[in-house]
């Protein structure tokens, strides 16, 4: 399998375990990753508060760049995916309008062409690479870890631009990924909201409050982890943890993984191997948890 | 007919105990709706089921509810789809589970109080036209593609759906939220209107306004008519910054802007360039940074001193704003190209007036018809 490899901005930027941790995995699942390495960014909805034929061109080039290579287009970012769907459906519903944007693209040599295949990792990993695959990839079964799974909006909503009319399983992919590892599925009301990292830098009591919130639901419940394929999520339920426990006064401390990690432990890679020390939660109990044997 | 399980969630504050579920069969035709099922166990079964309705077809907006913890009208949603969506995960005979709607206090069983959450915030984004100087002699003449324009606001029926599933409310029950901020365009964007510059500085202004929405399209999701209420905020987040260039309190206009000027410059994002100039951008920002901008770098310190400490933002580009990497330069050139076309045409789309083309690619297919919403059920 080969993809055109979308990481975008924060895989990069603030969460760099996140970018380290898919090579590893795909290169063991056998996932060739063609990366697009002259796109930019998806615009994250703010852009498209700006000007919305900005954000639409910008990511129609993303597109085209795909297109170029021929090869479908894998992300690893819920606001990525979000993103360019929203742009994607307005790309693809009007032809004069698709035009207008190509207009912009005719300079680098490059054409949006209605209909590009953009898909999370997550999304692939189970209706393209298969479940039945990836349990057989599985080395190290991750046995009694309770894992809380967190969407994120943007691979969750509006559903119809996100294709739950063809797929309308899409929201329980994750609970199936962590049963395939050999982990357990903690149940919590948290799991399909919002983590309020949008908003942080504009209401950060109200967005802190969104996370703080999830993360003691998910311990209530007895999660010894939160897994995400939102790396936005991540850094306001991982980076801003302690900050959102100031501002609810609730004691936190959960782990939260990107999802290749979380599939990455179950390959046989080590927390060290994965990033996992970057993180502010600790992760360090997970060794001993999963007798992890070095990759 | 076909068997259903209804799991409803009973509340009677007179009793003097806390809410409980209660279970109930209903036999009933498997296109009628959730709605038609609460009647039948109200009419035959226990007469003591609260449930508010009217015009039973999604025109009054009287039976907003939660079903399978989803903000819908019980009356357009239909028990076949409900139980199907129940079950999806176990394949078995889950009960459908209907639950008065959330972030509003709870009158009795199905029936919610609006008034603090939805009626109150209608009326708080001033819910009529301001015109200026005296009416005209005859009518107004205004150009169709404006009306056009607020038609979309317009569908609003009060529901109260988008409240109910709206997760910025959930944290914040100060937050204006998706109906009362989808009205406030319906006025902003009616060129009648003589008080755009007002209404969008006052929520601009709002901590709890246009720069409280998360972004979680819950609302757009639960609206029953296609209001899609966070575009309507994304309008207003993009008149107020971009057309009137109000410049908040709540560093919306400045983080906008600090981002799309990374993306021009670099193609892909600086975080800690972002963080620096949403909260004090350019040189004068630093010379004479805000009350706010001081604050809010203070508040980012102890987080940014952890990514150090753990290696996540131990590298010159993350620690140093400005000196993350450009494009290549090609790229790079094109980046800037696309933002000179689209600044030059700014074009909007907007596919609940324009509609989706039909795909040449697929053969037509036959379109199932829909029953009609406003037959008598």
């Amino acid at each position: 399998m080969k993809v055109a490899y979308w990481p975008g901005c924060v895989s990069r930027g603030f969460t760099p375990e996140l970018h380290g941790s898919m090579a590893l995995v795909a290169e063991r699942l056998g996932i060739e990753l063609v990366e697009l390495d002259r796109a930019n960014c998806c615009g994250a909805g703010v852009i498209a508060e700006h000007n919305q034929e900005l954000v639409d061109t910008l990511n129609a080039r993303t597109f085209a760049l795909a297109q170029k290579a021929g090869l479908p287009m894998m992300n690893i970012c819920s606001t990525c995916q979000g993103a360019q769907s929203e742009c994607q459906e307005r790309l693809d519903a009007d032809s004069a309008y698709r035009a207008h944007i190509n207009e912009a693209l005719a300079s680098e040599g490059l054409a949006y062409e209605r209909g590009v295949t953009n898909k999370n990792f997550l999304w692939l990993l189970v209706e393209d690479y298969g479940l039945d695959e990836l349990g057989k990839k599985v080395k190290t079964p991750l046995e009694g870890l309770r894992v809380g799974p967190f969407y994120g909006c943007y691979v969750l909503r509006p559903r119809h631009r996100l294709g739950y009319d063809e797929r309308p399983e899409r929201d329980l992919y994750l609970e199936r990924v962590i049963e395939t590892l050999g982990g357990e599925v903690v149940e919590y009301s948290g799991a399909r909201k919002c983590c309020g990292f949008p908003i942080v830098t504009m209401n950060r009591e109200t967005s802190l409050r969104q996370a703080g919130t999830h993360i003691e639901d998910a311990l209530d419940a007895g999660a010894d982890c939160l897994v995400t394929p939102c790396p936005l999520c991540h850094l306001n339920l991982d980076m801003q943890q302690p900050e959102a426990a100031k501002i609810t006064g609730l004691e936190l401390g959960l782990a939260v993984l990107h999802l290749p990690q979380l599939v990455g432990l179950a390959l046989g890679y080590t927390r060290e191997q994965l990033g996992m020390g970057k993180h502010i939660a600790s992760t360090e109990w997970v060794e001993e948890r999963l007798a992890t044997t070095p990759a | 007919m076909a068997e259903f399980h209804l799991k409803v969630r009973r509340y009677q504050p007179e009793s003097g105990e806390g809410p409980y579920w209660q279970r109930y069969d209903v036999d009933l035709d498997p296109t009628l709706s959730v709605l038609d099922g609460l009647l039948q166990i109200r009419d035959r079964e226990d007469g003591t089921l609260v449930v508010r309705c009217s015009c039973r077809a999604a025109i009054c907006g009287s039976c907003g509810v939660n079903v399978n913890g989803e903000s819908t009208l019980a009356c357009k949603t239909r028990l076949s789809d409900a139980h199907a969506y129940a079950n999806r995960r176990n394949g078995g005979e889950e009960p459908i589970v209907v639950e008065p709607m959330g972030n509003m206090r709870v009158i009795k069983d199905l029936v919610t109080d609006m008034e603090e959450t939805h009626w109150t915030k209608i009326r708080r984004v001033t819910p009529w036209l301001l015109p200026e100087g005296d009416p005209p002699e005859r009518e107004y003449v205004v150009p169709p593609e404006s009306m056009i324009d607020v038609t979309q606001s317009m569908a609003c029926i009060q529901c109260g759906a988008c409240v109910s599933a709206c997760l910025s409310m959930e944290a914040d029950p100060e937050f204006v939220g998706p109906a009362a901020l989808a009205k406030a365009y319906r006025f902003v964007g009616d060129p009648r209107d003589a008080q755009h510059e007002e209404r969008l500085y006052d929520l601009a202004q709002d901590p709890h306004g246009i720069y409280d929405c998360t972004h979680c399209f819950g609302c757009i999701d639960a609206c029953p008519k296609g209001v899609a209420p966070m575009d309507q905020i994304m309008r207003l987040r993009r008149l107020a910054a971009d057309v009137h260039g109000i410049d908040d309190v709540n560093n919306g206009r400045r983080h906008e802007a600090a981002f799309t000027k990374i993306i021009r410059n670099k193609g892909t994002l600086d975080e800690s360039l972002l963080l620096q100039e949403s909260y004090a951008p350019g040189v004068k920002g630093k010379l004479k940074p805000s009350g706010g901008a001081i604050k809010g770098l203070i508040g980012s310190l102890p987080t940014a001193l952890r990514g150090i400490r753990t290696g996540k933002m131990r590298s010159l580009s993350k620690l140093i704003p400005g000196v993350h990497p450009k494009l290549p330069a090609d790229a790079q050139e094109s980046v800037e190209g696309i933002y000179a076309h689209a600044e030059e045409h700014r074009e909007e789309l907007n596919l609940y007036i324009r509609g989706e083309e039909p795909d040449e690619q697929a053969p037509e297919e036959a379109v199932e018809p829909e029953p009609d919403e406003e037959a008598d059920t």
